[in-house]
């Protein structure tokens, strides 16, 4: 890997531009997965599981076959030995037996699919699908983690815990619950699978997030060379962690295209969607620091139990393992121990949700410090700036491990961008005061977290030159609505010195990019940017040396301006020097490659640890227990902005997913494992009504990541890590409580409890 | 037997006679049946209004309605809101302000807003945060769409 950067030349990285993704999204041309359509297609339906638990006797569908218009109805027993969907990211300690099968002989949620229907129409797959009868012999349900096994159990730490709390002057401990919430993007899921006979070659539209990954594990279960399938990336209605991991689905409906010879179909709806989709964040924590008189921790310990649902998906252990890795967030932790078991329930199996297991452990650790300042007795401002990492102490190493990678805090100034947004809000709590005198319940909170993001281990980028100018980027990412397109336009275009907007970005797309590792985890920014800025790199040293060719001058004494080299008063453009590396062009040096493009890879070794502040104004309606957030803070620190208008947007956005967990998201469930949240009207997400009147934003860009040439970090998860740990702290101030709030989400009727 | 029925639909102003089944939802036949695909159906129970649409004027849920209550119906969809290749001074404020991500439930918004403005041109934020609180969006946190909106109310207001 070469990080030798040239000055660049456009301009256009740190620049507001206009999303290259609105114009076709606005006009309503997007490209969702329901919007293909295929010659010859037909639809399937999944039958899925009434039963949260049961051992399946008999599968009668007889009736569903028969009716007309009706191509297929497959059981488990049609499929043969298919293996359980792999993890994607295996730590390689993960239990037997925990993986999701496709169409089992044993349902462990409701929700999970039993058969599949194929039919002429939609409407009518929909009518077989309730045809299809299932016996099924009732099992016990596990629906609280604390009543079952764990299935895994792991353990992070480093220090001398047991004597810190020996000799501690202060200790606080706290229980706390994190609610069942999930990604649930607005686009539910769908498939197109199309089987060409004639060359043995299987397309599928839709899986959009990780399609190279989902690429492989398709052909490895349809027993096809990897090649011989194709995935192509669209536009796709939000990801947020969830949605384009491997479902059961993703085999079902290319298995049925290749078996019936048909373009297959599959649109969820979102009453599936609701059981089907990755749930997260459930954890309940029993966390406790120790400190000294002067409120300095000497030692952090938390105990936590992950209610996993019904299986490990494609992210394995990975959610409470970055709760317990990510837990010390950006502070100094003489010792540490954490501990958390796994339990598999009968509900919904978890993946991520954007900012996975932070969200989770930010709490935690952010409320039990303002419960700890106000036992202690000192300002909540106060017990951080004691304990957070000063930037004489960073690079830190911390003797954890994050996502197979070792931790080292690269590079920030954490107590300045707390003292940035405290006086930021300042008048905040005046603001609170009086709300108060006025006879309001108004609270003012904060929390301070760490990110971690451009998780490698690599991303490959190509940066092709046309002749008519243009410049194509295929990059391993997808865009999930980030505006991934527009980021990677700009730093194409900013290294050749062209407008981005002649610079077009293919994501996605197994065929033209087979080694991409998508976008998630806040990574595609970081390793698909500098991807694309290594390539173009590489383009514009090829595009020097064919230049003075043309121009009969010194490769060095060319000035590289506005997508031209130039000598003297002749100047030839990117496009001509393309057009001269074309086969027969007087130009191209014998034994070349013709064509001006590069394919170029960017590793990483670390991941780069972003942070940030929330602050919350928080007014409760005594009477019904409603949470008003008239205001809202992100500070956040992110190395460098490619776009700062898209790393706001981010931010905004993130805010109210998180001030959904934190006071309305909840999937719930009866005692038979019955989803009790499986409507908008049951699950209730933010509207405009609910969300901050005014969310302001910090973008800082004082500490770039050493780690990759263009210095970012990733801004997708910035803007929710903190939400429910800001927002509980704000509450809890505004109750008044003397003890922790004990869950999140804080329900008015829990509200209304609280103030009696 | 199906239970089919034609239909006379005019859709951003151009006509379709369209055989539709009884129980086929005007979202489906708008999408499937006619090509337009802008209308997106994201709960298809007339919560989170990414499907709606303006029939004779009037913002509705395409999901809850059948194709054959649209029978005579002059439909918009968001298809039909650019000038050709320029983009309408709600969808500029979209882009401009930020008001989209993923885009998945944007048509929804531009509908309903622009059903809203037209009856309603003097509208203030707090009204137009009210309005759009009936459409669910999981990406921009509303902001960006109420600040589009709102902007557009003040140019109208301005121009008029």
């Amino acid at each position: 890997m070469s990080t030798a950067t040239p000055e660049r030349t456009g301009g256009v990285v740190g620049a507001r531009v206009r999303r290259h993704e609105d114009d076709r999204l606005l006009k309503g041309l997007g490209r969702f997965a329901d919007d293909v359509n295929r010659l010859g297609q037909v639809h399937a339906r999944i039958v899925r599981s009434t039963l949260a638990h049961g051992e399946i006797l008999r599968i009668d569908t007889a009736e569903a076959r028969a009716l007309p218009g009706v191509l297929a109805v497959i059981t488990g027993a049609d499929l043969g030995d298919i293996p359980p969907i792999p993890i994607r990211l295996p730590r390689g300690d993960e239990p037997d037996g925990c993986l999701q099968r496709i169409l089992p002989d044993e349902v462990r949620y409701v929700g999970e699919p039993v058969a599949a229907v194929v039919a002429a129409d939609p409407y009518l797959a929909e009518d077989a699908a309730e045809l299809v009868t299932v016996e099924y012999r009732e099992l016990p349900v596990v629906l609280d983690a604390a009543d079952g096994p764990a299935s895994a159990r792991m353990q992070a730490g480093f220090g001398e815990v047991d004597a810190a709390f020996s000799a501690a002057a202060h200790v606080v401990e706290l229980d706390l619950d994190v609610g069942r919430h999930a990604a649930v993007p607005m686009e539910p899921r769908g498939l197109v699978a199309e089987y060409d006979a004639a060359n043995g070659r299987l397309q599928v539209w839709g899986a959009t997030k990780v399609p190279v990954f989902n690429r492989n594990v398709l052909a490895r279960m349809l027993g096809m060379p990897a090649e011989q399938v194709r995935l192509h990336a669209m536009d796709a209605g939000g990801g947020f962690g969830a949605r384009g991991e491997f479902y059961p689905e993703d085999l079902l409906i290319p298995w049925l295209a290749r078996r019936l010879r048909r373009p297959v179909k599959w649109t969820e709806d979102r009453a599936e969607n609701l059981v089907a989709l990755n749930h997260s964040r459930q954890q309940r924590h029993r966390i406790a620091a120790a400190f000294d008189a002067d409120a300095r921790l000497l030692a952090l310990r938390d105990g936590i139990t992950h209610d996993n649902g019904a299986y490990l998906r494609t992210h394995g252990l990975l959610v409470p393992e970055l709760t317990i890795g990510m837990l010390p967030g950006p502070y100094r932790v003489p010792a540490y121990q954490a501990s958390v078991e796994v339990v598999l329930t009968n509900k919904t199996p978890c993946g991520t949700y954007r900012a996975p297991g932070r969200y989770e452990g930010t709490f935690a650790r952010e409320h039990l410090l303002d419960v700890a300042a106000d036992r202690i007795g000192i300002d909540r401002a106060e017990i951080r700036r004691r304990n957070l990492l000063r930037p004489e102490e960073i690079p830190h190493v911390r003797p954890l491990r994050a996502l197979g990678t070792d931790m080292v805090l690269d590079a920030g100034d954490y107590p300045a961008l707390l003292e940035t947004a405290l006086a930021r809000t300042s008048g905040w709590r005046d603001e609170v005061a009086r709300l108060r005198n006025s006879g309001r319940k108004a609270g003012y909170g904060f929390a301070v977290f760490l990110e971690k993001s451009g998780l490698g281990p690599h991303e490959t980028a190509d940066v092709i030159v046309e002749p008519s100018g243009r410049i194509r980027v295929h990059s391993g990412g997808t865009s999930l609505g980030q505006g991934i397109e527009t980021v990677l336009a700009q730093i194409a275009a900013d290294r050749l010195g062209v407008d981005h907007e002649d610079v077009q970005v293919v994501n996605g797309d197994t065929d033209l990019q087979p080694f991409g590792l998508g976008s998630w985890a806040s990574r595609s920014t970081v390793l698909a940017g500098n991807a694309v800025d290594l390539a173009a790199t590489a383009v514009l040293a090829r595009a020097r040396s064919l230049a003075a060719r043309m121009l009969g001058a010194p490769e060095d004494l060319l000035e590289h301006a506005a997508g031209a080299f130039a000598f003297g008063d002749r100047s030839v453009a990117l496009g001509e020097i393309a057009a001269a590396c074309a086969p027969g062009s007087p130009y191209l040096e014998p034994g070349t490659e013709p064509g001006l493009a590069a394919r170029r890879v960017f590793e990483v070794d670390h991941m780069t640890y972003p942070y940030g502040v929330h602050v919350a104004l928080v007014d409760i309606d005594p009477g019904t227990g409603h949470v008003t957030v008239p205001r809202y803070l992100v500070a956040y620190e992110i190395g460098k902005a490619i776009n700062p208008t898209l790393v706001e947007g981010q931010l905004v956005g993130g805010v109210a997913q998180g001030l959904g967990g934190a006071l309305y998201e909840n999937f719930h469930y009866d005692d038979q494992g019955q989803p009790q949240a499986a409507t908008f009207m049951d699950y209730l997400m933010p509207t405009a009504a609910e969300v901050p009147g005014l969310v302001d934003t910090i973008v800082a860009e004082d500490a770039p990541s050493p780690d990759n040439p263009l210095g970012t970090k990733g801004a997708g998860e910035g803007g929710i890590t903190a939400a429910g740990a800001a927002l509980a702290n704000a509450v809890r101030d505004a109750l008044g409580l003397g003890e922790a709030v004990g869950r999140l989400p804080l329900s008015p009727q829990w509200i209304c409890t609280e103030l009696g | 037997m199906k239970d089919q029925h034609l239909i006379n639909v005019t859709v951003n102003g151009a006509e379709h006679e369209v055989l539709v089944e009884s129980r086929r939802t005007l979202a489906d036949v708008l999408r499937h049946d006619l090509g337009y695909t802008g209308t997106h159906l994201g709960c298809e129970h007339g919560i989170c209004g990414a499907c709606t649409i303006l029939v004779d004027g009037t913002p509705a849920r395409a999901c809850l309605m059948f194709g054959v209550q649209a029978d005579g119906a002059e439909v918009r969809t968001v298809e039909g809101l650019a000038d050709g290749d320029r983009l309408s001074d709600l969808q500029e404020a979209f882009s401009r302000r930020h008001g989209l991500q993923c885009g998945f439930c944007t048509p929804g918004f531009l509908m309903l807003a622009e059903a809203y403005l037209a009856e309603n041109p003097a509208a203030d934020k707090e009204e137009i945060r009210d309005v759009v609180s009936s459409n669910l969006c999981r990406c921009t946190g509303y902001q960006g769409i109420v600040e589009a909106i709102t902007d557009v109310a003040a140019a109208r207001r301005e121009a008029s």
